[in-house]
């Protein structure tokens, strides 16, 4: 019998690109081309109410404005220093959190479902409990200050420039912190027995165990929940967006929320996207990084193909 | 006798952090919760009213219009707008989601690694950053203000990180399987939804659950791509209370608890299988 010629689709070599195609397709109108899109616009002085702006090329004007522009450097500098702070917090609260809850034998299973339960909140939800929960007038913490008598005032804690970004980092790390606990507890878990009886018997204290066995062994789990952070710590926008609109007087204005302020509020949709390329460039610095960190690690553990 | 006070000793700090631990994570959300039961003036009185005196379901009559008086923001159908664009936009993730994480966990092709980091990146760019070219599209194409609109943007967003779960829900089951099941007469596509598939049942079904939070609490691109109660989804309603000039808390609080109560259950279900395939799909690759 001769041999029927398959048609290519059929082939196995194609067949995971095949399998594929849909992802890719759907990434390609929703991402790509938008990206693509508001690359252009970014070169173009375009303003939402005036359509014809869309084919005024204007160069490098945007980029140059916005780099000259004290305002921006000082909300990308905040969105830096806001990054860092919560991220590094979130670590090592999570990583406290994870060895402690490792440590309860009772009721552990009960603890680590709480401990998911701001995980699943709506970054809009957290920001409106906190905005609540900081109000002046009303918030709890100021009344159960005044109750406790700590203050005899009304703290304006959405309102100081230090205090409303301490509001801010605080709801942030509240929501987030929970990601590295449950994959650090995770790790703990699947964490070999005998090195570290190993370790003890040999004479290792506590904190050598710590810091020369667990620590390596938990390195890739860090990685993988700096990864998944890194993916979306845009969703802070949210967060702010409620809490203080990046007010009061723009003290608490971060990369994004100043890109919605000129994009949809002042309509300025090119110079909003020559920011929004900044930030995109942040965000992919910040998931490339962790990114080849954990793959890394992978290969340290021996897991990877 | 030093040992074991000093064991003592660091069993009740244990406890101890661990109540102030659950103290910060439970009292903001159980706040909210009370003050979803209770009038809105018993919010505002000073000195706090910390228990509610005459708690009631008021306000959950209120924002759905039950009863005399309605308040003007239209809940019941930001409702139905959030579940309908968050159940479709998880059904056609989920497809595609299989799709791609059995090529790769099952395949090997070249720029695999490259593919991969392009889809996790793709999902990188902020909402907001995104929100921009994406409105002036979808405005072209009269794609605002409805629901399709939405559908397609979170289908895109929940694809890579579908993908990365059903990656590696679909590496823990040995490959041998579905071979055996093959050489049995099977056809791939056989042997995948005779073996494969409903051993990844339950890991499918977290990664859809996620996929549904996603969608569920997205604001920043909801918040510009809508208009109206054509689409508006829960989210962007409850910023409506803002926007009035005294802040309805008890009304805005009922709204808070009717966003979470869904999100709550749904983590219940899914816990044990989402922290697996998290951290199996990332550590093993």
């Amino acid at each position: 019998m001769a041999t029927k010629r398959v048609p290519f689709w059929q082939r196995e070599k194609y067949t995971p690109y095949l399998l594929l195609l849909p992802a890719f397709l759907i990434l390609m109108f929703v991402v790509l081309l938008p990206l693509l899109f508001s690359l252009y616009t970014s070169f173009t002085g375009y303003r939402l109410i005036r359509p014809e702006s869309l084919y005024d090329w204007v160069g490098l004007r945007n980029y140059r404005r916005i780099f000259t522009d004290g305002d921006f450097w000082s909300a990308f500098g905040r969105t830096i220093l806001f990054l860092t702070i919560a991220l590094n917090l979130e670590f090592l609260l999570g990583l406290g959190i994870a060895l402690l809850i490792n440590k309860i034998t009772w009721g552990q299973r009960t603890l680590r479902t709480i401990m998911m339960f701001p995980m699943m909140f709506s970054p809009i939800l957290v920001g409106y409990q906190f905005k609540f929960v900081f109000n002046d007038n009303i918030g709890i913490l100021n009344n159960a200050l005044y109750a406790l008598g700590l203050s005899d005032g009304a703290i304006a804690w959405l309102v100081d420039k230090y205090l409303a970004m301490f509001a801010i980092i605080f709801a942030e790390v509240w929501m987030s912190t929970s990601v590295f606990a449950i994959l650090l507890l995770a790790g703990l878990f699947a964490m070999p027995r005998d090195p570290l009886e190993a370790a003890k018997v040999d004479g290792c204290n506590s904190w050598q165990v710590f810091r020369h066995i667990t620590l390596p062994f938990l390195m890739p789990f860090v990685f993988i929940a700096m990864t998944i952070r890194s993916l979306d710590v845009a969703r802070a926008y949210d967060i702010v967006d409620v809490m203080t609109g990046g007010g009061p007087a723009g003290r608490t204005e971060l990369l994004w929320t100043m890109i919605a302020r000129t994009g949809y509020d002042n309509a300025r949709m090119g110079q909003a996207n020559a920011m929004a390329y900044v930030s995109i460039l942040l965000s992919i610095a910040f998931t490339y990084y962790f990114f080849t960190k954990l793959l890394a690690a992978r290969k340290y553990m021996g897991g990877a193909e | 006798m030093e040992g074991s006070i000093r064991k003592r000793v660091g069993a009740v700090a244990t406890w101890l952090l661990t109540f102030i631990l659950m103290i910060i994570i439970c009292v903001p959300g159980l706040w909210v919760i009370l003050t979803a039961f209770r009038p809105n003036g018993e919010v505002l009185a000073k000195p706090p009213v910390w228990i509610p005196e005459n708690p009631g379901l008021g306000n959950f009559a209120k924002i759905f219009g039950f009863g005399g008086d309605q308040i003007a923001i239209p809940v019941s159908a930001y409702f139905a707008n959030s579940l309908i664009i968050a159940l479709t936009s998880t059904v056609i993730a989920l497809l595609i989601g299989m799709s791609g994480g059995y090529a790769f966990a099952r395949y090997r092709f070249k720029f695999k690694n490259g593919l991969f980091l392009g889809l996790m990146l793709s999902r990188t760019v902020p909402g907001i950053a995104l929100s921009l070219p994406v409105f002036m599209i979808w405005s072209r194409i009269g794609l605002i203000d409805a629901k399709m609109g939405l559908i397609i943007v979170y289908v895109a967003m929940n694809v890579p990180f579908t993908i990365w779960l059903i990656d590696g829900f679909f590496r823990q089951i040995p490959k041998e399987m579905s071979e055996a099941a093959q050489v049995d007469g099977c056809t791939r596509w056989q042997a995948f939804w005779k073996i494969e598939f409903p051993l990844a049942k339950s890991g499918i079904a977290s990664a859809g659950i996620f996929a549904f939070l996603t969608s569920w609490n997205e604001y920043a691109l909801a918040s510009n791509l809508t208009r109206s109660t054509d689409s508006k989804t829960l989210p962007v309603g409850l910023m409506d209370f803002t926007a009035q000039f005294t802040i309805d808390w008890a009304g805005m609080s009922a709204m808070a608890v009717i966003i979470i109560v869904p999100a709550l259950i749904l983590t219940f279900l899914v816990q044990k299988h989402l922290i697996a395939g998290l951290t199996f799909g990332g550590v093993k690759g």
